[in-house]
């Protein structure tokens, strides 16, 4: 941020990722889910954004679409200059060492079978021509590089605790030298001492190596801490990004404030006085989802119009985007 | 929370062990506390702290073996729940006292509709017939909030919502009036925003129904919100107790004191780097003899390495199990 014309390392405009439902005997195709909605913003390069919103609103399903896990629905996917949104597998196997994963389950993640050297190794076999010497002491370096103790290279995953499987994976991750880390809920499955141990890791790393990320999380102060920009999402879609201070200090959508004021603070005498927002009901299916804009069921500032016309995602201040109709007449005078 | 009021459960050094393959695991250990009419008591503490397998030994839930419960006293309305057949225990649980468990989706059961499931404890409980049991099942939705409870009673677990799905466990725990309710995590599978309604929802239930709760729970900002007293755990041991504020305004144990550091906040300033308990929690493999946190612990000293240290009062109901007085900044002498 302090750079004065930082350069998107990661451009996304328009994604969109609708899986089918299928019913009947025939399984026909009777819907489909819009898990991603037509969603844009950028990535600077050096920055991490942080992707916030509620279980079911596309968050993870959105960082796994950027990085071309699954055949996306439409959209233009630009990472480091290259436009990946309909390149073939076999050409995203070559822009893979750029653009990695760490994810949310690190019991999950790790082949139980392999050891820890195996799996962080994995990736050197796959993609660089190393002799077998210089991938072990790569291996040895990335383990060092996260903190993890080399004389356990030959043990396997369940030998090692929540925090140390994590640190696994990031040490996977990072094998490629990767330039962009999409980071699906590193924390998320951690105790809470724990995971400041891996958000200062990845911190450091980022400083590091120069890394890019995408921080996908549930956890708002998490995020408050490790992001420079915010991107909030509900229901498939985005409803708010902006400069982490102004987002925190500010919120402009009234899911975005909802949202804030719900996270319980560490305080008894904050925690007491401050005015709740309580949404009422539920996140609409998003099978479903309602007419105009997608907040409307559940928002406290609906109007009429919220009902029949989507908003439109745009810049209302400089650098704050936002889709809500409150802000529809302020583009000019604002900011 | 009248101070001095009889307790209505007195757990006294409750002891549980679990026979492994690979051995014992202490999990819980000498854990003392009382629950006074009408408050709510948070236990605070990470996973493998104890905080679960305590209230599930109170109640007997914890299959033998491999668990042990082995020793201990668990006072509950004149009688020692862990010396009592279990007849009277069934009648205590989900009668007397009331369980919300974590997870809302495996704690219902999918093939009974929701009605039959709140009717069950009516019925076993206060041997109310049908038609009362369906009346009262009616009440109990609306109770926790949810709306057309007439029709939604005949809805299966799976045609409700995760938040609507907890405050359907709440229901059932609330069925029989307990004067106790134990809320396991009961809103940790939440979004945040459904959480801010169950905590508002047991709030108000508070007020209205006047029962004793306890809620187990990691977070410490929904402890801050609705605790009045709390007590945090760790290696299976109580490490610190007190009333909320003091709690979070003047943390007397090492590990209270990191946690409350390690937590960022959304409001105030942001640390540039965020505090670590550096370490892992003890495997608890041998009954302690020494200070659990020793290793973790950033004032430990030699005594800490030989002795475990008991619950030292501080005053006020406020009590701390650590050699290490952080008020004047010296080893204690006792």
């Amino acid at each position: 941020m302090l750079d004065s014309s930082p350069k998107p390392l990661v451009s996304v405009r328009d994604l969109k990722m609708h899986f089918p439902i299928h019913a009947g005997l025939l399984r026909r195709r009777v819907g489909e889910v819009k898990a991603v909605d037509g969603v844009s913003f950028d990535v600077m390069e050096g920055e991490t954004l942080g992707l916030v919103g509620e279980s079911g609103c596309g968050k993870s399903t959105c960082g796994r679409a950027v990085l071309r896990l699954y055949d996306i629905t439409s959209g233009a996917i630009m990472i480091d200059g290259e436009d990946i949104g309909d390149s073939t597998q076999a050409q995203l196997r070559t822009k893979r060492p750029t653009m990695q994963m760490v994810f949310q389950d690190p019991q999950a993640s790790l082949n139980p079978r392999m050891t820890v050297e195996a799996i962080i190794k994995e990736p050197l076999d796959e993609h660089t021509k190393l002799t077998e010497a210089e991938k072990r002491e790569k291996v040895g370096e990335l383990m060092d590089a996260v903190g993890l103790n080399r004389q356990f290279a030959k043990r396997y995953p369940q030998a090692f605790s929540g925090g140390q499987r994590q640190r696994i994976g990031i040490a996977r991750a990072l094998a490629l030298n990767p330039k962009f880390i999409v980071c699906d809920e590193p924390i998320a499955a951690l105790d809470v001492s724990i995971q400041a141990q891996v958000v200062n890791l990845l911190e450091d790393l980022q400083q590091q190596f120069g890394l890019t990320y995408l921080f996908i999380s549930h956890d708002l102060s998490m995020v408050r801490h490790i992001a420079t920009r915010v991107a909030v999402m509900y229901l498939g879609k985005i409803v708010e990004l902006a400069p982490r201070e102004a987002l925190y200090a500010e919120p402009l959508h009234p899911y975005t404030k909802a949202l804030l004021s719900a996270v319980p603070e560490p305080d008894p005498s904050l925690a007491r006085a401050s005015e709740r927002i309580i949404l009422q009901g539920d996140v609409p299916s998003p099978a479903n989802p309602p007419q105009g804009c997608n907040f409307c069921t559940r928002c406290p500032a609906v109007m009429d119009i919220c009902k029949t016309t989507e908003p439109e995602y745009k810049e209302v201040r400089p650098g704050r985007f936002t889709a809500c109709h409150l802000y529809e007449n302020k583009t000019n005078t604002a900011g | 929370m009248p101070d001095g009021a009889l307790p209505v459960l007195d757990v006294q050094n409750l002891k549980t062990v679990f026979q492994t393959r690979s051995g014992e695991v202490h999990a819980v250990n000498d854990v003392s506390f009382s629950l006074r009419p009408g408050e709510l008591l948070g236990v605070v503490g990470e996973s493998g702290s104890g905080k679960s397998v305590t209230m599930m030994s109170l109640l007997g839930l914890l299959p033998s073996p491999p668990a042990d419960v082995r020793g201990g006293s668990v006072m509950f309305d004149n009688k020692d729940l862990l010396h009592v057949d279990a007849e009277t225990l069934r009648a205590v649980r989900g009668g007397k006292i009331g369980f919300v468990f974590q997870d809302p989706m495996t704690s219902l059961n999918p093939v009974f509709n929701v009605g039959m499931q709140i009717m069950e404890p009516l019925r076993k409980h206060m041997g109310m017939n049908k038609k009362q049991a369906a009346a009262r099942a009616q009440e109990l939705l609306e109770l926790v909030g949810i709306p057309d409870a007439k029709r939604r009673l005949a809805d299966y677990p799976h045609q409700f919502s995760g938040g609507m799905r907890q405050r359907v466990m709440i229901a059932i725990a609330l069925a029989c009036d307990p004067q106790v309710l134990i809320a396991d995590e009961p809103t940790t599978a939440l979004d945040v925003t459904i959480q801010a309604q169950i905590l508002e929802l047991m709030k108000e239930l508070r007020t209205k129904l006047g029962m004793a709760v306890i809620w187990i729970t990691h977070d410490l900002g929904v402890i801050a919100g609705i605790a009045d007293r709390v007590m945090v755990m760790y290696g299976g041991q109580v490490v610190e107790h007190a009333p909320v504020h003091d709690l979070f305004t003047d943390p007397q144990h090492p590990y209270t004191r990191a946690l409350l550091k390690t937590i960022p906040s959304i409001t105030g300033a942001r640390a540039a780097r965020l505090t670590v308990i550096e370490g892992q929690p003890p495997i608890l493999k041998d009954a302690p003899a020494a200070c659990p946190f020793r290793n973790r612990c950033d004032v430990a000293f030699d005594r800490c390495a030989t002795e475990n240290p008991p619950r030292y009062d501080l005053g006020a109901g406020h009590d701390a199990a650590c050699f290490f007085d952080a008020r004047t900044g010296a080893p204690r002498n006792a």
